[in-house]
């Protein structure tokens, strides 16, 4: 009884919330669904026309299309890849004692909090710059021909950079699991006589993977709309060889003027996003009951 | 195999000198405790033999050979957990395997095992669960089949029924006295709990300060302390100490008298006292006497012994159960 009357009160008061959340979220998809069948160039604003699946044909048909969602998920894999590897490499390692340890995880973290055009910037120009890069400083010292790494391995660069970003969001949650493993169980397991290495498949690992799904997933969600770093090193090139979904779309919508073909974009990219979210949920969800 | 030497064995926290001494023989097959106040160095000793904790100085022998620098698998001894310590993500059969599986055991001498274990430690129903999903007393058990399918040449335990509650705890110490039976394997037992001590021990070592105090069997202990300190520690309720003229018309600096070795008597004796509390039990009485211009002590008489709060009572300790310790403490 109480507990009926409790729940309709619960209902009642998180609705105001939740209708707010849901006019948030459906007024714009509403919105671009709509323009996605509409002809609305703003090179021509006031004669937008009924178009149909045309917008939706055309991006298709777009020769870029298909390799902008190959770079998309290349792009997710190899950050999710590095930042996880790196992460929980990291984290075991600023896990030990060691002299400056809080400077030491200060400096872990603070990629975090650079913003991505300018960390983008500063890797473009400071870094892999071709001529007075740090990478080709470092090949010239060996006698190197320096890489011109944007032109050369464009979608790989970015990967390096987003990773770069990333990887103190993933330590940081990696760091926080690991320092949660109960240090009675690391010493039966040593008593039992598992190796290190051991020690790390069957203890280590398994405490860590609902961690693990958390950065994954949170990664996801914001890898699938990485952008900034693309448009102010590569700005999608050479050709379309860094040119992910969302970079696509906003080549679309502010390159061509075209909002109806953005629109049609944006809703694809939707569907990707979700494709995505129901496999990782499948793969991983699992580990988080 | 079992038998374990610790020579001279010293361990330092930085600074602080934590066990600044401790020579100790265990014989195989024994089952050895040792039990001390909290914070006296009992852990630390257990993780020493057990080689989780490297000693500053001295040796450990285990069957005659020199482990002081063994690792922890190498020693061959297996531990048992005052936090169970089992892994949470593997099923109770893998679990009590894990040790198997790390020796690279084959798998069917392993399942054999594990099933050996379990039918000792009545769990095999639990074989298939995790250990998030047992009973305190269950995983206690899984705690200690993951140490027994090793076959180690020692058990270690360290408080290992400190998070039961008090019915539980009786009978996993039945358990395990029973288990030191049927395996004859040498344990070693930390508890803080003189009754456990008392109860499953063939040898006591009563530790203060990282010191041994004395070292004998539960009935040694009991009859003969080597000082002041073990005589209050070993018996309960607590020895009372009775200081200043009474003592001293014995020659002693103060006597030691257990609650159950009074005789009591509403009418004469040789200490006068009254009643504070009295607990009346039904098999035995408790009185909690303030001695006249002396300490507060705990008497105990067998059955009932009618007397109230306010009641005068007269003790007299009985014939050759009166402790005489010197000034320093010691047992004269
Ligand atoms: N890693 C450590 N670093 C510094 N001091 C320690 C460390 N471990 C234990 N000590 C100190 O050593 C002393 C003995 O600790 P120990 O854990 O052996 O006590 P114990 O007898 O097991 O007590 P309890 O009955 O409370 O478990 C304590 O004073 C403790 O503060
Ligand atoms: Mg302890």
């Amino acid at each position: 009884m109480a507990t009926r009357q409790t729940q309709s009160l619960a209902r009642l008061m998180r609705a105001p919330a939740i209708i707010l959340l849901l006019i948030w979220m459906l007024v714009p998809l509403g919105m671009t669904l709509y323009y996605s069948f509409l002809n609305y160039n703003l090179l021509s604003p006031g004669t937008t026309s009924w178009a149909g699946w045309f917008n939706y044909q055309y991006f298709y048909t777009d020769p870029a299309f298909f390799q902008s969602i190959w770079n998309t998920l290349v792009l997710v894999l190899g950050v999710l890849l590095i930042t996880v590897c790196g992460g929980i490499a990291i984290a075991l390692l600023i896990d030990k004692p060691i002299f400056g340890q809080g400077i030491v995880r200060i400096l872990v973290i603070s990629p975090f909090f650079v913003m991505p055009p300018v960390a983008a910037l500063i890797w473009k120009n400071m870094i892999m710059h071709p001529s007075y890069g740090v990478f080709a400083d470092i090949a010239k010292f060996f006698g190197a021909t320096p890489v011109d790494w944007f032109a050369q391995y464009p979608l790989l660069s970015i990967i390096l950079i987003v990773a770069w970003q990333w990887l103190p969001f993933a330590t940081l949650i990696l760091l926080t699991a690991l320092q949660s493993l109960d240090g009675e169980q690391v010493e039966a397991a040593e008593m039992d006589g598992a190796s290190a290495f051991a020690r790390f498949t069957h203890l280590t690992l398994p405490h860590m993977s609902r961690a693990i799904t958390v950065v994954i997933l949170i990664q996801t969600i914001f890898l699938l709309g990485v952008y900034a770093e693309i448009l102010v090193t590569t700005n999608g090139g050479p050709g379309y060889a860094s040119t992910n979904l969302t970079y696509l779309i906003y080549r679309a919508a502010r390159l061509n003027f075209d909002i109806g073909g953005a629109a049609a974009g944006g809703i694809i990219a939707v569907i990707l996003a979700n494709i995505v979210a129901i496999f990782l949920m499948r793969a991983v969800g699992k580990n988080l009951d | 195999m079992g038998s374990i030497t610790l020579k001279s064995v010293r361990k330092a926290f930085g600074e602080v000198e934590v066990i600044p001494g401790v020579d100790l023989e265990i014989n195989e097959g024994e089952f050895v405790v040792f039990v001390g106040p909290s914070g006296c160095g009992k852990s630390t000793l257990l993780r020493l033999i057990a080689g989780l904790e490297d000693v500053t100085d001295g040796q450990i022998m285990i069957d005659g050979k020199n482990v002081t620098d063994a690792s922890p698998a190498k020693r061959g001894l297996a531990m048992v957990f005052q936090s169970y310590a089992l892994y949470p993500h593997m099923s109770v059969r893998k679990n009590i395997a894990f040790p198997l599986k790390m020796a690279k055991m084959p798998e069917a001498e392993r399942e054999k095992r594990v099933q050996h274990a379990a039918g000792i430690l009545n769990l095999t129903d639990y074989l298939d669960r995790r250990p998030g999903q047992l009973s305190g007393g269950q995983r206690q058990r899984v705690a200690i089949g993951r140490a027994i399918v090793r076959e180690p040449s020692a058990f270690l335990f360290d408080e290992p029924l400190s998070n039961l509650d008090a019915a539980l705890r009786v009978n996993m110490r039945v358990e395990i006295s029973e288990l030191h039976k049927k395996l004859a394997t040498t344990m070693i037992y930390v508890t803080h709990d003189q009754v456990e001590a008392m109860t499953m021990a063939d040898k006591i070592v009563v530790l203060r300060a990282g010191r041994i105090e004395q070292v004998g069997s539960p009935l040694e202990l009991y009859r003969s302390p080597a000082n002041r300190f073990v005589g209050g520690f070993i018996g309960s309720p607590n020895m009372n100490f009775i200081e200043g003229e009474v003592a001293a018309k014995m020659g002693a600096h103060a006597i030691g008298v257990r609650p159950e070795h009074f005789h009591m008597s509403t009418s004469d004796g040789l200490l006068g006292g009254t009643v504070g509390v009295a607990e009346h039990l039904g098999s035995d009485t408790f009185l909690h006497i303030d001695l006249d211009n002396g300490p507060h002590i705990i008497a105990r008489a067998e059955g009932e012994f009618p007397v109230h709060h306010g009641d005068r009572v007269y003790l007299t300790p009985q014939e050759g159960r009166v402790y005489r310790f010197d000034q320093n403490g010691l047992a004269i």
